[in-house]
């Protein structure tokens, strides 16, 4: 295969009220891994879409071979030898790893008939080149999420991709596929092609990338080369400040039991249970993280916690009043704090103020509203209040919550459920897709809540935080919970193999 | 410029590009003026129109009455609609809601005799009660079915209209030697005040004090959304349902209360009809006014202020029209143009961006038009 380097130049992109990319240099050559690394918003999403041809830079050029050029759609991109695996993606389900690879571009044999042994062929000679072990007559929707991205490799691959671009590759992974991926991309390397991995993770930036290129804000603000880095001094680079990745938290010393959990199962609509039986208990002054990869159960546990969702058989109850049956007002006013998984669909109404939104869940306290008679005096008072004892970054809060950052409309639910009597918190994806800052300042929160004497449930899939947070690890695989571990004493491969349904040989108490 | 300034000169671009193409559907329609070649004889006529519109509207005593008349069950309609709009509900069902609220009204003012001062708010009570009571029925069937408010609103339209129809020929309210579906009187004593009765028994001045009824509404409309925790959970949910059941919030009653409301405002109109205008009530005693009522919400962008200027400017297309039909040979058929003219450039706002070169985002309608979304 022959080299092929790939530059943008000077790009800048900017959109209504802000610049999203401000004259952005960066380059990759075949044979390389580039990591591009940043906080959510800090412009990688609108960089990708500009190499990939969706997006028609303002300012800039993009060189092949010191050649200019340029993309008005992926199809030319594709033609550059530009190659680009989604975070999400788009395989149709109900057909097989070739045809979906062939999708498109399909091989076609006398009279313009699908040539599906000809798909079957190619599909096997890419795979066995790369060692993706794909069978490809396999039915897309009977794959595990890792065999699902190998098949995106592949389609990326059969169209002659050079350079490959990952967008966000692992969010979707297992930690043992994450290693599987990073395999294949040491050996799509060795094969002569480059690679641009896009990520918010630091340590895999460190553990695959020949170089690290750190965005914020919309601009290259740094490149860093691996051996001479550390996971500080990028997150450092990518907020702007020093910033602490270890939450900092003294021992627990647990006490009395505060949530309890009996035998709870949840069936969903149509029938499939997917919480299946779960007992465990949350004691006073512990975290408890449940960890598992996204889809096993933990949403409906949470809800059903919450009281959002019907549990089918089982009981909740909290320090020691059963409160199965209890709407999640009554659940609310028993002292349970609850930070729902998707901020902007279940946590905030973005269309209404930060202070409406900090009020959301306890408007109807003596101390807001009297009879049907709202106390907005008291309301906008509070919200001051809460604005700066929390740090939410706003000038006005009566301005919409949809104007405030992610970070801070998390700072926005997590005030207004932290900041009042309570017994235990529930948290569900607490730091996701917020920046580092911020993660930073929710976790805080989270440890400070359990130094004060409060039960602290929370449910994520980010190993990372699951194994710096936590006291007390449980896993969720397929509706059950399948371990209950002392983070000390368990590494993150053990709990990985946990989280794919296996057990980690050397058998751990 | 503020998000509601910003709303503001959007409605009045829209009213006035409105106007502007009404103005040349005058002129290409003026035949005479066109075979003959004569363009200022053409713009003459519009100009006529025009001034005949706001003669009718504006320009008199009698012409204000005309449009207090025609605005006072537009505006009380419309706070229907915008009641529901604000909850995430689509009302298209302020027409039955009239109809219902028309007879509950009806039936008190004829069947009962008391002092006006008991008899006028007892009877709008009734009414109000009445389009509750139709009103909460959608909103049950769908909180516990999901069935779509479109759909149920529209279906009960045709329901109570066919009702009042019997209702309105069964011996309980028909009028005594008549066949046809037409009521009996109501009492004097449950009539609404004219509302320019101190300037003598005038009988050319229709307007009645529905209209401080339906001014007394909208302040309760202001006051339900500004100030009580009914009107902070109605709009969170009209956001964000999902949001308000996650904070609490009793989503599937508030439905049901969000359209009783919102029919107790149209049952008002019924009744304000029934007890100020006519008297007596008629299957046609709702028109098309539960329907314009959704092009005045939608342009009052469902405020209770916005609701109020949208439906006195109705109410004045609706009485200078008359008067421009009179003055020149312009039909009043070119009111409903004009009126739906509006409603599509408030509907598109990119359209008056452009005819307007106005730059940056258009000002979004998410919340009025989430309602179809379910």
């Amino acid at each position: 295969m022959h080299e092929m380097k790939f530059e943008l130049r000077g790009i800048t992109k900017r959109f209504p009220g802000v610049v999203a990319n401000d004259n952005v240099n960066l380059s990759v050559e075949t044979g390389e891994v580039l990591a591009l690394i940043g906080e959510n918003g800090a412009g990688k999403s609108t960089l990708m879409n500009v190499l990939y041809g969706l997006y028609r830079a303002d300012e800039g050029e993009l060189l092949i071979d010191d050649q200019a050029t340029q993309f008005s759609s992926p199809a030319d991109a594709i033609a550059a030898g530009i190659g680009m695996v989604h975070q999400h993606f788009m395989l149709v389900p109900v057909m097989t790893v070739a045809e979906n690879v062939v999708l498109g571009v399909e091989p076609t044999g006398r009279f313009g008939s699908l040539d599906i042994d000809e798909a079957r062929r190619m599909v096997r000679e890419v795979s066995d080149r790369y060692h993706l072990e794909l069978d490809p007559d396999a039915i897309i929707e009977d794959l595990s999420v890792g065999v699902r991205q190998r098949v995106e490799i592949v389609k990326v691959l059969m169209r002659d991709a050079k350079i490959v671009v990952f967008d966000e590759p692992t969010a979707v992974l297992t930690p043992s596929e994450i290693l599987e991926f990073f395999g294949i991309v040491r050996s799509l390397v060795a094969a002569g092609r480059g690679v641009i991995f896009i990520t918010h993770k630091l340590k895999e930036a460190l553990e695959i990338a020949d170089r690290i290129n750190v965005l914020r804000r919309g601009k290259v603000v740094g490149e860093a080369l691996p051996k001479n880095t550390s996971e500080a001094a990028i997150a450092e680079m990518m907020v702007g400040r020093p910033v602490l990745l270890v939450v900092d938290k003294a021992p627990a010393t647990p006490r009395e039991a505060m949530l309890t959990l009996a035998e709870v199962s949840v069936v969903d609509p149509d029938g499939r249970t997917v919480v299946d039986g779960a007992s465990f208990e949350v004691r006073v002054g512990e975290i408890v993280c449940v960890a598992g990869v996204q889809g096993n159960g933990q949403t409906e546990l949470v809800e059903a916690i919450a009281g959002l969702r019907r549990v089918a058989s089982g009981s909740i109850s909290l320090g020691g009043k059963n409160i199965t049956g209890d709407s999640p007002r009554e659940r609310h006013a028993a002292g349970m704090a609850h930070i729902p998984e998707d901020r902007q669909r279940q946590g905030l109404v973005t269309e209404l103020s930060i202070t409406e939104n900090l009020v959301l869940t306890r408007y109807h306290d003596a101390e807001f509203s009297q009879g049907i008679r709202m106390k907005w005096g008291a309301a906008a008072a509070k919200s001051q209040e809460l604005v700066t004892a929390y740090d939410i970054r706003t000038t006005d809060p009566s301005q919409l919550a949809s104007t405030l950052s992610g970070g801070n409309q998390q700072k926005v639910i997590v005030a207004r459920e932290l900041s009042r009597d309570i017994r235990v918190v529930v948290a569900a994806q607490p730091t996701r897709g917020i920046d580092v800052g911020s993660i930073e300042y929710v976790h805080a929160q989270i440890v400070k809540e359990r130094d004060a004497g409060r039960a602290v449930l929370v449910v994520s899939t980010e190993l990372d935080e699951v194994m710096s947070l936590a006291d007390r690890v449980l896993v969720m695989y397929r509706g059950k919970i399948v371990a209950d571990v002392d983070p000390k004493k368990v590494s993150h491969m053990d709990i990985g193999l946990y989280m794919a349904g296996s057990r980690p040989t050397a058998a751990v108490a | 410029m503020s998000e509601t300034l910003k709303s503001l000169r959007f409605t009045l671009l829209a009213v006035v590009a409105a106007l502007f193409v009404s103005a040349f559907i005058i002129v290409i329609t003026d035949i005479e003026a066109l075979g003959d070649g004569n363009l200022g004889k053409a713009f003459a006529t519009v100009g006529r129109a025009y001034w005949g519109l706001f003669k009718g509207s504006f320009g008199s005593l009698r012409a204000i009455s005309n449009t207090i008349t025609g605005a006072t069950p537009l505006l009380l309609a419309g706070l229907a609609v915008s009641a529901a709009f604000k909850a995430g509900l689509f009302n298209i069902g302020a027409t039955g809601q009239m109809l219902a609220g028309a007879v509950t009204g009806l039936f008190v003012g004829f069947a009962f005799q008391l002092p006006p001062i008991i008899h006028v708010p007892f009877a709008l009570l009734a009414s109000a009660a009445g389009g509750a009571a139709f009103g909460a029925i959608p909103g049950v069937l769908k909180a516990r079915t999901g069935a779509h408010e479109v759909i149920t609103t529209i279906m009960l339209n045709g329901i109570a209209s066919f009702t009042v129809l019997w209702l309105l020929k069964t011996e309980l309210f028909k009028r005594e030697g008549r066949d046809d579906a037409i009521s009996k009187f109501v009492e004097d004593s449950a009539k609404l005040p004219k509302l320019f009765g101190f300037m003598g028994n005038r009988i050319d001045l229709l307007a009645h004090s529905g209209f401080i009824v339906a001014l007394l509404a909208t302040l309760a409309f202001w006051w339900l959304l500004r100030k009580t925790t009914l009107g902070f959970e109605m709009q969170a949910t009209g956001f964000n349902q999902e949001a308000a059941r996650y904070a609490g919030m009793r989503t599937k009653s508030l439905m049901v209360t969000s359209m009783a409301i919102a029919g107790a405002f149209a049952g008002l109109a019924g009744g304000s009809e029934v007890l100020g205008l006519y008297g007596y009530a008629s299957a046609t005693v709702a028109g098309d006014i539960g329907f314009d009522a959704i092009a005045v919400a939608l342009l009052g962008r469902s405020t209770p202020i916005g609701t109020l200027v949208s439906a006195l400017l109705f109410g004045a297309l609706q009485a200078g029209g008359r008067q421009m039909q009179v003055d020149t040979d312009v039909p009043i058929d070119l009111i409903i143009v004009l009126r739906a003219l509006i409603v599509m450039f408030i509907a598109a706002p990119l359209l008056v961006k452009a005819m307007f070169r106005i730059r940056g985002e258009a000002t979004s309608f998410g919340q009025t038009f989430r309602g179809w979304g379910g």
